[in-house]
């Protein structure tokens, strides 16, 4: 049995009233509250109250808006992988939002819970007796590091699957705080400090992901592997979104985006992947380079289970099979 | 509802709800899970307590008619909503749902401790669908709900066939239990 810390609940009906609660020291937000509770479980925090987001009708819609699909962060995961206009516009992210977890947890997980999902790690997801059978870590009741022993940050690996897709379609996300909304890349989101990823100010609550319609032909795609077909975090994870001259395979790549997720603590955007603009998609040669770029750029670390070194290789085999997979399917 | 300080214990709060479709009132802590209350205070312990930290499925119940983590819901959450479990799965069925009748023939639990909510995460799948389902369609409903005895094979016959009944079909045991 896993009790939960005491604390108390609010459960506002509005985002501003959520914003105003969200302001008493310590207060944390709990949404679907299947990445928050098990931490509280396992004793990763202790906060005196948590500001429930379950009455805020609000961050519930799905709406397109400017040359935008805006989802909003109460959204669940299940309403996401459904959704007829985030299944034809974004396949991506309807796959993205239908891997993850099990089906009993995307029937309360959030959108808004996905993209503020707490950094992962074999040490630090434990029990509070597990941990501190090892004296703890950066991230919990120590000073050390154990995945990088002599690191001073920690690393625990950003395990959000959605976060990878929605950064390789240039999503922007808006949160509300005490001062009005923030709208950012969310890209731009995440640090590289695992304790603290989340550029989140005081008093923010994230109100909505933005993901702008596509102004050319594209093909996307998300690869996971895991050991398990269910329940499980990602343990690679790669988004790929390719722009098209026009609505054929064969057709010049003008714009290709790659981000992997499950590294350190915020997601890796690859880099140098000009070099397949102006080939042909279907020219096997666009596969082999953006594979081996991934492979050359993205290196796992043992902050999530299975070894680094088969992890890496494993990006590199699910980046090449994402577009021969893209090439196939027309 | 105020926010109390770290030091004082926070104020109890009245949970109204309902439960197997009778309108419950009921004090509940506010750290306590739905789980817990159901268990400990209502004495509805059908729901089981495995994992206790969403990787299991033993504790699923139907929350607004779908599926979801008894342990990882705060009771609180609950508020307003219908809240169904493995006790009042067989109501609109005079005691014993079709599932549960599959899964007696088909030997489907063993130790019996994740059953509960394979009932539950497969009862909300049979009303999605006004049809029989597949197996591939049980595999994905169930793909939450952790079995370490029956090897799923016994599980995905029972499901099957409870939609098959349900829908005047189902194997020859079936139809004889039906016609009794
Ligand atoms: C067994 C198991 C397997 C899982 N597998 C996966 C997986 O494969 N892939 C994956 O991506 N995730 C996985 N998860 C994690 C989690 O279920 C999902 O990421 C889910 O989307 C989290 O949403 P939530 O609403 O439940 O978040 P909560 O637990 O309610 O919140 C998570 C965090 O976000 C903050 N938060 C919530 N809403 C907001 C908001 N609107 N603004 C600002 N901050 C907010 C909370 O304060 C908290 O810190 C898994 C969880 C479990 C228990
Ligand atoms: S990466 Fe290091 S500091 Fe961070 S959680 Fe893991 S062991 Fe702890």
């Amino acid at each position: 049995m896993l009790r939960l810390p005491r604390f108390g609940v609010q459960t506002p009906d509005t985002l501003e009233d959520a914003v105003a609660a969200l302001a008493q020291p310590g207060a944390r937000l709990v949404a679907g509250g299947t990445d928050i509770l098990p931490n509280l479980k396992h004793r990763l925090d202790q906060p005196p109250v948590l500001v429930s987001l379950s009455r805020v009708a609000s961050l519930r819609e799905i709406r397109e808006e400017d040359g935008n699909l805006v989802i909003g962060a109460g959204v669940t995961l299940t309403e996401i992988a459904e959704h007829d206009r985030v299944r034809a516009l974004f396949p991506s992210v309807a796959y993205a939002a239908g891997v993850i977890a099990s089906p009993l947890i995307r029937n309360m997980g959030t959108l808004g819970g996905n993209v503020n999902l707490d950094t992962r790690c074999r040490y630090v997801n434990q029990t509070h007796f597990w941990r501190t059978a090892i004296g703890g870590c950066l991230k919990s009741e120590g000073d050390v590091c154990h995945v990088v022993p002599k690191g001073r940050i920690c690393v625990a690996a950003m395990s959000s699957d959605l976060v990878p897709v929605l950064g390789s379609l240039g999503s922007t996300l808006v949160n509300q705080g005490p001062d009005g909304p923030r709208e950012l890349p969310l890209l731009d989101y995440y640090g590289a400090d695992g304790t603290a990823h989340i550029k989140r100010e005081p008093g923010e609550v994230t109100r909505e992901v933005r993901i702008p319609l596509p102004s050319t032909p594209t093909r996307a795609r998300y690869a996971k592997w895991t050991v398990r077909k269910s329940i499980d975090f990602p343990l690679v994870s790669v988004a790929i979104n390719v722009q098209l001259a026009s609505d054929s395979v064969d057709a010049e790549v003008t714009g290709v985006s790659v981000v992997v997720g499950v590294l350190g603590s915020k997601p890796r955007v690859v880099t140098r992947l000009d070099e397949v603009i102006g080939r042909k998609l279907s020219d096997a040669t666009v596969a082999h380079t953006v594979a081996t770029r991934v492979h050359a750029q993205c290196k796992p670390l043992e902050n999530v289970p299975y070894e680094a070194p088969y992890r890496r290789q494993m990006i590199r085999v699910f980046a090449q099979r994402a577009i021969e997979e893209m090439v196939a399917e027309g | 509802m105020s926010g109390p300080s770290p030091a004082s214990a926070p104020d109890a709060i009245l949970l109204r709800t309902s439960i197997n479709g009778d309108a419950v009132s009921v004090a509940v802590e506010p750290h306590h899970t739905l789980l817990e209350v159901l268990r400990y205070q209502l004495d509805l312990i059908g729901s089981k307590q495995g994992c206790d930290k969403g990787d299991c499925g033993a504790c699923t119940v139907q929350i607004d008619g779908k599926p979801a983590l008894a342990c990882l819901t705060l009771a609180v959450h609950a508020e307003g909503r219908a809240v169904t479990t493995v006790e009042g799965l067989g109501d609109a069925h005079g005691g014993c749902h079709p599932l549960q009748d599959a899964f007696d023939r088909h030997d489907a639990a063993q130790c019996g401790f994740c059953t509960p909510g394979i009932l539950m995460s497969a009862d909300s799948l049979l009303r999605r669908n006004p049809r029989p389902v597949s197996r591939d369609e049980v595999r994905e409903a169930l793909a939450g709900n952790l079995c370490r005895c029956t090897g799923y094979t016994k599980i995905l016959d029972a499901v099957v066939d409870a939609s098959e009944v349900m829908h005047g079909h189902g194997s020859d045991d079936a139809k004889k239990e039906v016609a009794q």
